[in-house]
């Protein structure tokens, strides 16, 4: 029953999916939700995602520093070990979990907000798409700002890094930029961007198809909102660990 | 011209519509009344799309709307104009441009024309001094007035609304009723209009079809709806007193008249 209960759930999902990819009926009226998703949904997350990534930045190199560090180590392991973090999980994988949170909520309660006061209904009257103008926007927004997000995620734990070592001193500056210099490998940068893209798409989708679906009320939208918190959660998870051996 | 023919509709086991057929009058004011949970809202729902019937066709200028591919659907949709009784107008967009939205998606006037023809519609409904306030900054009563202004904006063939007067003041239902009317002489609309409020029945009501129960139980026009014999019919448009004592004043003066002449 319950497999059953999800097969539907899937079956809806991708129909839903297969009727927001239609092409847009007016590019400008796209264009216009695309760059306002983009702003709503990605730069008013900036501020979230700088703050988070400061201080878990900060946070990891002193932990590093207070229990894998030891004098059998080298003195760069603290710094290694945080940039390592912080580029394969923290910046892609945690800050979308994180992400899931904020964005995942407001797509599902605005879009289940328009369904239950019939704004979707009105868009289907006057012939409109109501998928592809109301969702396609979002998925696109939201995996176009996502790299930057990362990027930005990456550089502001590696700030919090040297928070600790110049303002905390927990460790010498000089250790920590030998150990964030060390056996760099720029394709660990790529590979955080590319599961990052994989989320986004997960976030904008999954919340949008629990919005978009929602039956009832107020009480209805609450609960679609979780719901697609928890999905889009449990998907990256999930996801998360056959795109790491897929691009390890 | 809108027909219905066998139209049924059920949810499940629920039926709640049971073999409806009726014509609705093109540019006249057609009026759905019943009781709430009478199947008023699902029957207009199956005419506009948004439910699929479960059999019977609805036939706009003899094509079946049911049966429509999706691209002739959409094409049928641009004809329609609806007014829903949440007003459902578009919260994040300003008043102008929830009335340019569907010239916006779908005509080919530049942005001056459109904001022109927008102004107009807004002008026609007495609303342009609202066109920079948001849906949640005006009352009720105007946000219907402008869900009218955004149906008219595309020169609509048909215009269906759902309970236009739900939650509104008598005075101001008025003022919705006649606005209404208006767009629909001025216009040559085919206006539907779903609704238990007896002043727009006796004000606005051109061919009246009241449905009992999911089922068809009378059509006719407004002048012939206070003498109807039929039982149904009588029992939900006296139900207020108001109605109640009315049509006994008016019965005692009958009366009264006949044996006078009598005499």
């Amino acid at each position: 029953m319950l497999i059953h209960k999800y097969l539907t759930s899937f079956g809806k999902y991708l129909i839903l999916m297969g009727r927001s990819f239609a092409r847009p009926e007016r590019m400008r009226m796209f264009m216009k939700q695309y760059v306002k998703e983009m702003s709503g949904l990605g730069v008013d997350s900036i501020g979230i995602v700088l703050l988070i990534s400061f201080f878990i930045g900060a946070v990891i190199c002193i932990q590093m520093k207070l229990n894998i560090q030891s004098p059998w180590m080298p003195r760069w392991v603290s710094g290694y070990t945080t940039r390592e973090i912080l580029l394969l999980e923290f910046s892609s994988s945690i800050m979308c979990l994180i992400l899931a949170g904020k964005v995942g909520s407001n797509i599902a309660s605005e879009i289940g907000t328009m369904r239950v006061t019939q704004q979707i209904d009105a868009l289907e009257i006057m012939g409109v798409n109501s998928a592809s103008y109301l969702i396609l926007p979002k998925m696109m927004g939201l995996i176009t700002i996502m790299p930057f997000l990362v990027i930005f995620s990456s550089a502001t734990g590696i700030l919090g890094a040297y928070a600790t070592a110049y303002v905390g001193q927990v460790l010498s500056p000089d250790d920590l930029t030998a150990g964030l210099q060390h056996s760099f490998n720029p394709w660990f940068m790529w590979m955080s961007i590319i599961k990052s893209l994989f989320f986004a798409f997960i976030i904008s989708s999954v919340s949008s198809y629990h919005g978009y679906t929602v039956e009832g009320g107020s009480v209805e939208v609450g609960k679609a909102s979780t719901n697609a918190v928890v999905t889009s959660s449990v998907l990256i998870l999930c996801s998360d660990v056959f795109l790491t051996q897929l691009l390890s | 011209m809108i027909e219905i023919k066998n139209l049924c509709k059920s949810f499940g086991d629920k039926v709640v519509l049971k073999d409806i057929s009726t014509v609705f009058d093109s540019g006249k004011t057609n009026l759905i009344i019943g009781q709430s949970g009478s199947g008023k809202t699902v029957l207009m729902k199956n005419l506009v799309g948004l439910l699929t019937p479960t059999s019977g066709e609805v036939l706009y200028d003899g094509r079946d709307f049911v049966t429509m591919s999706k691209k002739e659907k959409v094409m049928m949709r641009r004809e329609m104009g609806m007014i829903f009784q949440s007003a459902a107008l578009f919260d994040s967009l300003p008043v102008l441009e929830n009335v340019m939205f569907p010239l916006d998606m779908f005509s080919n006037m530049n942005y001056r024309e459109r904001v022109r023809r927008a102004q107009e519609c807004l002008d026609r409904v007495n609303l342009v001094d609202a066109e920079k306030k948001f849906p949640d900054e005006i009352s009720g009563g105007m946000q219907k007035r402008v869900a009218i202004a955004r149906a008219i904006a595309l020169n609509p063939k048909y215009l269906f609304c759902d309970e236009p007067n739900s939650g509104l003041d008598p005075k101001t239902s008025l003022v919705i009723d006649d606005l209404l009317h208006g767009i629909t002489e001025e216009f040559d609309i085919t206006t539907i209009i779903n609704t238990h409020d007896m002043n727009s029945v006796m004000g606005i009501g051109e061919n009246i079809i009241f449905i009992y129960q999911g089922e068809k139980e009378w059509q006719g026009q407004s002048a012939d709806i206070m003498g109807s014999t039929n039982k149904k019919l009588t029992d939900f448009i006296f139900a207020s007193d108001l109605l109640k004592k009315m049509k006994e004043s008016e019965m005692k003066e009958m009366k009264e008249m006949k044996e006078k002449k009598k005499g």
